[in-house]
């Protein structure tokens, strides 16, 4: 299986975007980490390094939006959330068409530890209204999300990974904003999974269904807006839920189904996630080991699960 | 030119728009009027002098643009942007009340306000991108924005100003309403901004210190921007916090208060009979 990481994908889509003369593209001093050194090097009058200074990198790409450019704004995920009071007040409330893509979310920064890691920016940036929040599963759907972001308006979360990981769709998959992706067929339990935790979620489905047990494995690649079309349905035709992301338990997408199901089709679920502590350095399989973020958990989950079932 | 006459015009507006500000925060409850009273001047003269806008067409491309990033001296851009026609100037009786357009701090639905301000130290980021996306399509639109002083404690105003200096802003007017007073106290007590033109100067601004309660020099710093190439233009305008009610000049705690009917009559006979 071919692998890529999603920031190299979006380096790459910013490219291919270059001829939209609205495209403006900014970043705090992380370009090489965040893959805009690409687009910084072909298009440098429509390139903004602001240094590294978060707040003002959000300012900016506020103020560009304003003037009619379409600002791609990028740091790594925890670096962006040092400006959340400015993404909230300014850029959502002003329904802003900012698109914010931050890199080495999640676990993704394993050598360099706790400090520069992510796991609560789903939580932080899903509670603000009027922001979208994508966290694509492959580089493919990274492409084709960040090119079709440009034709959206409002502001957006997109979220990125440092590693690379399985390529997942063929290059003819298209993105379609705030669609849930059925990608395995079954009724006995469903795995919905977002970003870096998507092609984990279809190893387990593999496992279990040599147990003759059938996931149904869905990949959430909007969590905002939540396709809730989707998750009720889908609750109803199986019965039982999990969750996974490379995120906290709390607030990101294991909340974000639980609130929604909670109130209009409960059924048992379980969130698989980082529970409550931060990270710390190490190589990034070791620590998704070390958390539970691991094909082998999913599997386990699922069986537990299934007793749950009723 | 300007003459005698036209200066006479532009404080006879002042003294229309103090009379409103004090008027719209006796009517609210609540409200900032000293921050407000003390930009009056630099705000009129922005308006019906400086800036190039049509009220009409408020997208229009090539228009100036002004970024209030003091977003409590609302009242003061309110009373403004309605005696330019963007609004019914009987609109003014709505602020801060529920489900009016008038809102406690800028917000975008109003129109002629470019984007919502109220947290402090983000709008000169703001003025920025917007000149910078000037300078991108080589538009010769100038961008405005007005700074409290005690603002200038937030860090993001510094990542900026280094921002617009490396960028060589020429586009960009920064003011910085220099009155002195904070919420807690004067500005060098609660935390020493001084010397402010020095620190400006030093990030690579062409600086301007003028009294920003005089309208010719107000006027005349803004010629000497439009002028200045290669960098941006702070001006650092010296106010009297409360300017032109006497009870509330240099008085800290008409930071954050609203007017009484006795302080509103007194207030505005002072203002008609100055």
């Amino acid at each position: 299986m071919e692998s890529k990481s999603t920031r190299d994908a979006y380096g790459d889509a910013l490219l291919k975007l270059g001829d939209n003369p609205s495209v403006v593209v900014l970043d705090a001093d992380l370009s090489v980490s965040t893959q805009t050194n690409k687009f910084a090097v072909k298009y440098p009058l429509r390139f903004i390094n602001v240094g590294c200074a978060e707040q003002n990198l959000m300012g900016v790409a506020a103020g560009l939006a304003i003037a009619g450019k379409i600002p791609f704004a990028s740091t790594y995920a925890i670096f962006s959330m040092r400006a959340w009071e400015q993404i909230r007040n300014t850029i959502a409330h002003d329904k802003l068409s900012v698109k914010i893509a931050v890199s080495h979310a999640g676990l993704t920064n394993g050598p360099d530890g706790a400090s520069h890691q992510s796991l609560e920016d789903l939580a932080l940036i899903r509670v603000i209204p009027n922001m979208s929040v994508i966290n694509p599963c492959d580089a493919v759907e990274t492409m084709s999300a960040v090119i079709s972001e440009t034709s959206r308006k409002g502001p957006a979360y997109i979220r990125l990974n440092r590693a690379k990981t399985p390529v997942i769709f063929d290059d003819n998959y298209q993105f379609k904003f705030g669609e849930a992706v059925k990608l395995t067929e079954g009724a006995d339990l469903a795995i919905f999974a977002t970003g870096t935790m998507v092609h984990k979620a279809l190893e387990a489905s593999e496992i279990l269904k040599k147990e003759k047990i059938n996931a149904r494995v869905i990949n959430i690649h909007t969590i905002k807006p939540l396709d809730e079309t989707t998750i009720i349905k889908t609750a109803k035709e199986t019965g039982a839920v999990i969750s996974v992301e490379e995120h906290s338990i709390f607030g990101g997408l294991g909340g974000a189904i639980a609130e929604i199901l909670a109130e209009q089709y409960p059924v048992p679920m379980k969130i698989i996630g980082v529970r409550d502590v931060f990270g710390e350095s190490g190589e990034y399989d070791e620590l998704l080991e070390k958390f539970g973020l691991t094909t082998l958990n999913i599997v386990t989950s699922a069986r537990d699960i299934l007793r749950r079932k009723k | 030119m300007i003459t005698t006459n036209d200066i006479n015009n532009l404080e006879e507006k002042a003294r229309t728009i103090r009379k409103q500000v004090v008027n719209m925060i006796f009517e609210a409850g609540t409200g900032h009027p000293g921050g407000s009273l003390s930009c009056v001047d630099i705000i009129t003269v922005l308006y019906f002098h400086q800036m190039r806008y049509n009220p009409l067409e408020p997208d229009a491309g090539d228009r100036d643009r002004f970024i209030l990033s003091k977003g409590h001296a609302a009242p003061t851009l309110y009373a403004t942007l309605a005696e330019c026609g963007y609004f019914p100037v009987n609109e003014l009786h709505s602020l801060r009340k529920m489900g009016s357009l008038l809102q406690g701090h800028p917000d975008i639905t109003i129109p002629g306000i470019e984007v919502s301000t109220g947290s402090l130290g983000q709008g000169l980021s703001i003025s920025s991108g917007i000149a910078l996306a000037a300078k991108i399509d080589n538009n010769d639109s100038q961008v405005y924005t007005l700074l409290g002083d005690g603002e200038c404690d937030e860090g993001q105003v510094w990542e900026a100003a280094i921002l617009a200096s490396h960028y060589k802003l020429d586009n960009l007017t920064a003011i910085v309403d220099r009155n002195g007073l904070q919420i807690d106290g004067p500005t060098e007590k609660v935390l020493s901004l001084e010397p402010i033109a020095g620190k400006w100067r030093e990030f690579g601004w062409h600086v301007i210190e003028i009294d920003g309660n005089k309208i010719a020099e107000i006027i005349e710093s803004f010629d000497e921007a439009r002028r200045i190439k290669g960098k941006p233009t702070v001006i650092i305008a010296h106010t009297l916090k409360g300017k032109g009610v006497s009870f509330m000049e240099w008085i800290c705690a008409f930071h954050g208060k609203g007017l009484n009917k006795d302080e509103m009559k007194i207030a505005l006979q002072e203002l008609e009979g100055d």
